[in-house]
């Protein structure tokens, strides 16, 4: 039977989705991207470069037509500049899914929920599909499913932390509870922190910096990559039970 | 003296002049940038990928022009 990763009734082949940001250059990003088999892609919005035209854009060496641009709000502190950066994101070339993330301080990059929510609300009704960067706390979860959202993503650990999954517990409640996808957005460090995440039943991960900043990025792709459908694999097969003491692997009986 | 055919407009945060009666389709072919791979903001307002022939710009105008960029 096909495992098929459904967002906003859209078909992925990968349940990784990967960050565009840090990188050496846009080849590194490239070459990243097309490692990790990702089929999203976050994007910033930004300001062109008027006084050098010359330097290179992302759209030259990541092809929107074959692989989705994820939008998304990062660096925005207020529902405000969220919604200006999501609307002129959709005016470049259409695009209605989102992701939509509103900071609440400079330190932690933990994420503002009042501002969040509030924005959300504007989103959903203005036809976009958001999908939420959200803390692990499966009130404002369910909130952000009510409002309408097309997928809810909590984070591990803080952006750019690498300390992997802080709230097993949480994570897996907010997954039990939700009809729309569950992705792992953020603190993700190392591949065992991606397949931890799959294990939980999460639908899928959101990895940047644990790959742009590793000492070979291109074969930290792959690595996540393997994680992913290792994790999401090991969820389907149901794991064993945990047991207290050893059990012997081989038959008892006609010992020698 | 002032010169009637340029005008000054803020373009992405600094002072740009252009000549009086520019569009925005006009000016993305001077700053040799293509369509569809910006969004345009005139005065705070997004302006339609259609409607770049007939936005003329006037002094003072907060012009912004955006695109993607690596992020995560």
């Amino acid at each position: 039977m096909q495992d098929v990763f459904t967002i906003a009734n859209k078909n992925y082949k990968s349940r990784l989705i990967v960050g565009t940001g840090k990188y050496k250059d846009f080849k590194q990003t490239a070459d990243a991207v097309k490692a990790s088999g990702a089929d999203i892609v976050t994007v910033a919005v930004r300001r062109v470069n008027i006084s050098d035209k010359s330097q290179p854009l992302l759209m030259d060496y990541l092809n929107p037509k074959s692989i989705t641009y994820l939008p998304n709000t990062a660096g925005c502190y207020t529902s405000d500049e969220a919604l200006r950066t999501l609307r002129l994101a959709r005016e470049i070339g259409d695009w209605k899914l989102v992701k939509l993330e509103v900071l609440g301080d400079k330190k932690t990059l933990y994420p503002n929920m009042i501002e969040t929510i509030k924005s959300a609300e504007v989103l959903v009704k203005e036809n976009f599909k958001v999908m939420v960067y959200c803390t692990d706390d499966p009130i404002l979860s369910k909130k952000l499913e009510d409002v309408g959202v097309s997928a809810i993503m909590p984070l591990a650990a803080p952006i750019g932390s690498g300390i992997g999954i802080q709230n097993k517990t949480n994570i897996t409640l907010i997954k039990e509870q939700s009809a729309v996808p569950v992705i792992v957005d953020a603190g993700v460090g190392t591949a065992s922190d991606a397949t931890i995440a799959m294990e939980l039943g999460c639908d899928g991960v959101l990895i940047n910096t644990a790959i742009a900043e590793a000492k070979n990025p291109v074969l930290m792709a792959e690595s996540m990559k393997y994680a992913v459908i290792a994790g999401r694999k090991a969820y389907k097969a149901e794991r064993m039970r945990k047991r207290k003491y050893g059990n012997p692997s081989s038959p008892q009986e006609y010992l020698i | 003296m002032n010169n009637l055919n340029v005008a000054k407009i803020q373009l992405n945060g600094s002072p740009y002049e252009i000549s009086s009666e520019t569009n925005l389709n006009q000016l993305l072919n001077e700053l040799k940038i293509k369509k569809d791979k910006v969004a345009i903001e005139v005065n705070g307002e997004i302006v339609e990928k259609n409607k770049y022939p007939t936005v003329v710009l006037n002094k003072d105008d907060k012009v912004e022009i955006v695109h993607f960029i690596g992020g995560g």
